[in-house]
């Protein structure tokens, strides 16, 4: 049986202000953010301006600066801030027992 | 059930002594601890004579508040101080206790339990109240005698021994508990070393901010605080003797405390075939899957939750009676707070601050002088999280703000003051707040400025924010008051009030600019980020992505070779040594040396490309060649295979030595006055890998024909017949500026000397993301002229420096992470291939 949630490995794995990344096949690539205080957040990997990879971005507070054209994008919402418009899909992430457990659902969805 | 039955499968026949039969129903409690006692308190409050309670405890002990545990290790209360109920509780309310005999198994079907004395007893209602048990890490040597966890008396008193003994301790875990042993085992005289696996203290509670103060404060308290620590063994030959990391550090002691963590105490219900999760499952009435059953406390899991805190048992306490007596009252869950109990520290943290509905908004308050820091995190109005370090008065307020989500929108100007502030104005307006505060309310924390004060000063003349920062230091540290003096200058001049602000801050975060913030570092000593933060007032818990780079800079030419780089507080293209691509690829560009190469790169480039089937190769303007077209996961296998054929990191994408262009020169030109090129390559040699404010591009042209565009670079060099022309701050680029003259020297080793100094004035001096032409174009050519041209000490000194600080930086990034450095910086973290069909069922 397939469960809700994927898990895709140790909190530790991703550097504090850190991101990392989950290809799906056929779809599209996630980010897994980890913030300063040690909260986790999953989005698609793609800026909602022009399609940059928000991992490889700068993690603040709870936001991203994009590293293509530093649009800032809430890590909780997606949404880019300030007087940018757009959104990026973002995906439920749990932490389980040090492990961190994303929406299989949310991440197919993702993929179509 | 029929109670002649019940009597007699009561083997211990604790009932009979009440000699008359008793019909009342019996309700057995398993666990004498917080919340089995509390929820019976709660249930004798409602119908004092509806059950007849049986309360067994696996400890030998009454009833006592475990969370004062931390205060008797600490030797500030006894034992008898921290007893909830005595044994008169137990007689004056007929309940039956039964101590040192924990029950061991539940036999549903016959309504009866039995105990590690073989006493078996029956009931009509059950209540599981049997709490956590410690997490035990599963390492060698965890079974040592002098390895204890910290939960109950008994291991208190064990502490106590071990300290009466002497000797070194070692804490695993630095959480909440951890903090409170190792404080505890410091007060009665051990040297305490905590070790934590994550990079800050009580991570889940705290925010970075605040856990570095904490970590401060622990160690000025004489405490050993290593972070980051993972634990590989704990070794000892018969007992403790230490404990080994997994990086081979060895810390001795003889006491080794394990406060990782707690799992719920849910052997005995699992066993009985109860539904239990994490927890055992209850419903909002602290009803088990069997309906005679019920369960409460630690053990528990409502919702999804499970809590290690006393506030949410007091509100399952309520409901569990509530429902015992045919009252429907059902818990919701909690929100909980945190505060550390070391005496003379005051930490508080309440909330989650991850915020799920929308854009979170911090306002964060920074004290420096008296410690403090304060965050609170809001959403659409409402608090949602709070951290406050140094002083917590207001902690019960915001928590309470915080449960009750009431709208702040009124307040939040003056929130983060405190209660006392915040609702002296109760306006919505912050400047009729502002108006109404008494004219010796405080203003600025940080220096100790009253609103008299403040006013008097403005009045005096001082008309502007900087005004007002140089003559009384209102608003000089700490950004977060500037709001309030911004109110009271427009208070106080009306429409004098231009509302400008002259200094150019660093960024939103701060209040100071770029050359304050640098001046401190090296004044003030700073060494770390968090640091930096605290003691100049940032008013954002982490900074964001225009400081933290900057940060970084200064503390890595501050304190070369000291300083350990924050990887995530560089920009990507720093971060992964390559420059990233419209596409989300990356380009590869080596050094060229002088722009010189030889047959053996360009086999091992045209290799790189066709077996990564790069889509483009390109000469660069800066004379080298640049591979296109790479992804971050070949990244490290495509600088190995360049790494093989001698080439390294051309730095094409750092705040560093870009390229040292050179022409010809004398080797060949028929014009050559020098060897330009063999300059170069030495000027690249010398200047490679360092971290500057900007990039940083060299030329050196063999004669005035000036191939190399010596006169738009950050340094260049024309040979003449006599020497060699130097001059600085030229810029290609979107603005051009032609280079100034700086002088003529006679020989190649002053011009490399003088292009060291001149490096480092720059690096010491210029702004982060400034590069030579407008730093130049700030500080006047004379300036640089004077301190690289006339001052031969102060050259002399600058050139050591620069050079000093190379030793450090000389190591090519790319073999680094071709050996396997930074390996997550690349790597996916998994991979997910679903199964198609699956989804289609
Ligand atoms: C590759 C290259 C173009 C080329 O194909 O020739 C290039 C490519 C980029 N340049 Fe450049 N510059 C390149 C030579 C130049 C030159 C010519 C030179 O160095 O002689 C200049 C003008 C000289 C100068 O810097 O004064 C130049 C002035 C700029 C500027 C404007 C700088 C300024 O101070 O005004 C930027 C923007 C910036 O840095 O903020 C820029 C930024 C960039 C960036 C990094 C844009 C970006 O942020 O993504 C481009 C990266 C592309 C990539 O991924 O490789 N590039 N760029 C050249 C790489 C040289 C090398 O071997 O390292
Ligand atoms: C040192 C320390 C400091 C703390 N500080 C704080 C604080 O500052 N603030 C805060 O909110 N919380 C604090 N806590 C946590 C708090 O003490 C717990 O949340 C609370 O005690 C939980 O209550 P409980 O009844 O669920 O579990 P417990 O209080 O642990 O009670 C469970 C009892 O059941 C007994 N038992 C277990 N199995 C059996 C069995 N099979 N048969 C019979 N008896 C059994 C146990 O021996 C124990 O006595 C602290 C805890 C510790 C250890
Ligand atoms: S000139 Fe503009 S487009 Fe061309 S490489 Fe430089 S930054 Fe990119
Ligand atoms: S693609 Fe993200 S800011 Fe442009």
């Amino acid at each position: 049986m397939i469960g809700e949630w994927l898990d895709i490995g140790w909190l530790n794995e991703i550097p504090m202000r850190g991101s990392r990344t989950v290809p799906v096949d056929g779809g599209e690539e996630i980010a897994v953010f980890r913030t300063g205080d040690d909260k986790v957040f999953a989005l698609v990997n793609r800026c909602p301006h022009k399609g940059g990879p928000l991992s490889q971005g700068i993690i603040h507070g709870h936001s991203v600066a994009c590293p293509l054209h530093n649009w800032s994008i809430a890590l909780a919402t997606g949404e880019a801030q300030g007087e940018d418009k757009g959104c990026t899909p973002t995906i439920p992430v749990k932490i389980d027992g040090g492990r961190v457990l994303i929406c299989r659902a949310s991440t197919l969805k993702a993929a179509a | 059930m029929d109670f002649q039955d019940y009597q007699s499968r009561d083997s211990a026949g604790d009932a009979s002594e009440r000699g008359s039969v008793d019909r009342r129903e019996h309700l057995v409690v398993v666990g004498n601890g917080m919340a089995g006692c509390r929820a019976v308190e709660e249930l004798l409050a409602r119908d004092a004579g509806r059950y007849r309670v049986t309360i067994f405890g696996a400890e030998p002990h009454v009833n006592y508040n475990r969370i004062m545990l931390s205060p008797v290790l600490a030797g500030e209360k006894t034992f008898d101080e921290i007893v909830i109920n005595g044994p008169d509780w137990y007689a004056d309310n007929d309940i039956t206790l039964v101590t040192d005999d924990p029950v061991t198994a539940i036999d549903r079907a016959a309504r009866s339990v039995t105990s590690r004395s073989g006493r078996t007893m029956g009931y009509d209602r059950l209540l599981i109240a049997t709490g956590s048990d410690p997490f035990i890490i599963p390492v060698p040597g965890k079974d040592l005698p002098g390895v204890i966890s910290f939960r109950d008396m008994k291991d208190v008193d064990c502490m106590v021994a071990a300290a009466e003994a002497g000797g070194d301790a070692v804490v695993i875990g630095g959480g909440l508990l951890g903090l409170e042993a190792a404080h505890g085992l410091t007060l009665r005289g051990m040297k305490v070393t905590v070790l934590h696996i994550m990079p800050t203290l009580m991570e889940r509670q705290l925010d970075e901010a605040a856990g570095w103060l904490l970590k401060t404060a622990l160690e000025a308290r004489g405490q050993t605080i290593l972070t980051g620590a993972d634990t590989a063994e704990i070794f000892g030959d018969g007992k403790v003797e230490g404990v080994r990391l997994k990086d081979g550090r060895e810390i001795p002691a003889s006491l080794v405390v394990m406060a990782v963590g707690i799992r719920p105490s849910v052997a005995l219900a699992r066993e009985a075939g109860l539904d239990v999760g994490r927890g055992i499952k209850v419903d909002d009435h602290m009803v088990t899957s069997d309906p005679a059953i019920l369960a409460v406390g630690e053990c528990v899991e409502h919702d999804g939750n499970v809590y290690g805190l006393v506030a949410p048992l007091w509100d399952m306490c309520r409901s569990l009676a509530d429902g015992l007596v045919g009252k429907a009252n059902p818990y919701r869950g909690s929100v909980t707070s945190t505060k550390l109990k070391v005496a003379g520290l005051d930490v508080f943290s309440a909330g989650d601050f991850s915020g799920t509905g929308g854009g979170c908004e911090d306002i964060v308050l920074r004290d420096a002088s008296r410690g403090i820091y304060k965050r609170l995190i809001l959403q659409d109005d409402r608090v949602v999280g709070a951290v406050l370090f140094g002083d917590t008065s207001d902690g019960s307020w915001y928590f309470d703000l915080l449960r009750k989500g009431e709208n702040v929108a009124d307040l939040r100007d003056l929130l983060i003051f405190g209660q006392a502030f915040a609702s002296g104005g109760g306006a919505a307006d912050p400047k009729a707040a502002v108006a109404a505060l008494s004219d010796d309310a405080e203003i600025c924390g940080c220096n100790g400025v009253s609103k008299g004060k403040v006013i008097a000063c403005i009045e005096a003349g001082a008309g502007t924010l900087d005004a007002v920062r140089a003559t009384c230091k209102a608003s000089a540290s700490c950004g977060s008051c500037t709001g309030l003096v911004e109110s009271l200058l427009a208070l106080t001049l009306g429409d004098d009030y231009s509302g400008e602000r002259a200094v150019k801050t660093m960024c939103k975060c701060t209040s100071f600019g770029h050359d304050d913030v640098r001046k401190a570092i090296v004044e003030r000593g700073f060494r770390e980020m968090p640091q930096i933060m605290q003691e100049l007032s940032w008013s954002t818990p982490d900074g964001c992505s225009s400081c933290r780079p900057a940060l970084n800079y200064y503390l890595l030419c501050a304190w070369p070779g000291e300083y350990r780089d924050d990887q995530q507080s560089r920009f990507v293209n720093e971060r992964l040594h390559a420059n990233i691509q419209k596409d989300g690829t990356y380009s590869v560009v080596p050094r060229m040396w002088g722009g010189l190469t030889n047959p053996r790169e360009l086999r091992a480039i045209a290799d790189v490309v066709e077996k990564y089937n790069a889509p483009m190769v390109k000469v660069t303007g800066g004379q080298r060649l640049d591979i296109f077209g790479i992804r971050k996961e070949d990244l490290p296998a495509v600088w190995a295979d360049l790494n093989a054929a001698g080439m390294v990191s051309g730095h094409a994408y750092g705040k560093a030595l870009r390229t040292v262009k050179t022409c010809v020169g004398s080797e060949w030109c028929r014009f050559g006055t020098q060897d330009s090129t063999g300059l170069g390559v030495k000027l690249e040699k010398m200047s490679w890998g360092s971290w500057m404010p900007h990039k940083f591009k060299i030329a050196v042209s063999g004669c005035p024909r000036n191939c190399a565009e010596a006169t738009i670079k950050d340094f260049g060099v024309v040979c003449v017949d006599s020497g060699y022309e130097l001059s600085v701050g030229g810029n290609g680029g979107i603005k051009v500026r032609a280079t100034d003259f700086l002088c003529k020297v006679a020989t190649e080793q002053e011009a490399l000397d003088y292009c060291a100094a001149y490096i480092q004035l720059y690096r010491e001096e210029a702004r982060y993301l400034e590069r030579t032409a407008p730093w130049i174009e700030r500080v006047g050519i004379d300036y640089v002229r004077a301190r690289i041209v006339e001052d031969e000490v102060g050259r002399e000194a600058l050139r050591s420096r620069f050079l000093f600080s190379q030793s450090f930086s000389q190591n090519d990034p790319w073999s680094e992470r071709a050996a396997g450095a930074e390996r997550e910086q690349h790597a996916h973290m998994a991979q997910f291939k679903p199964i198609r069909q699956e989804e289609m069922a």
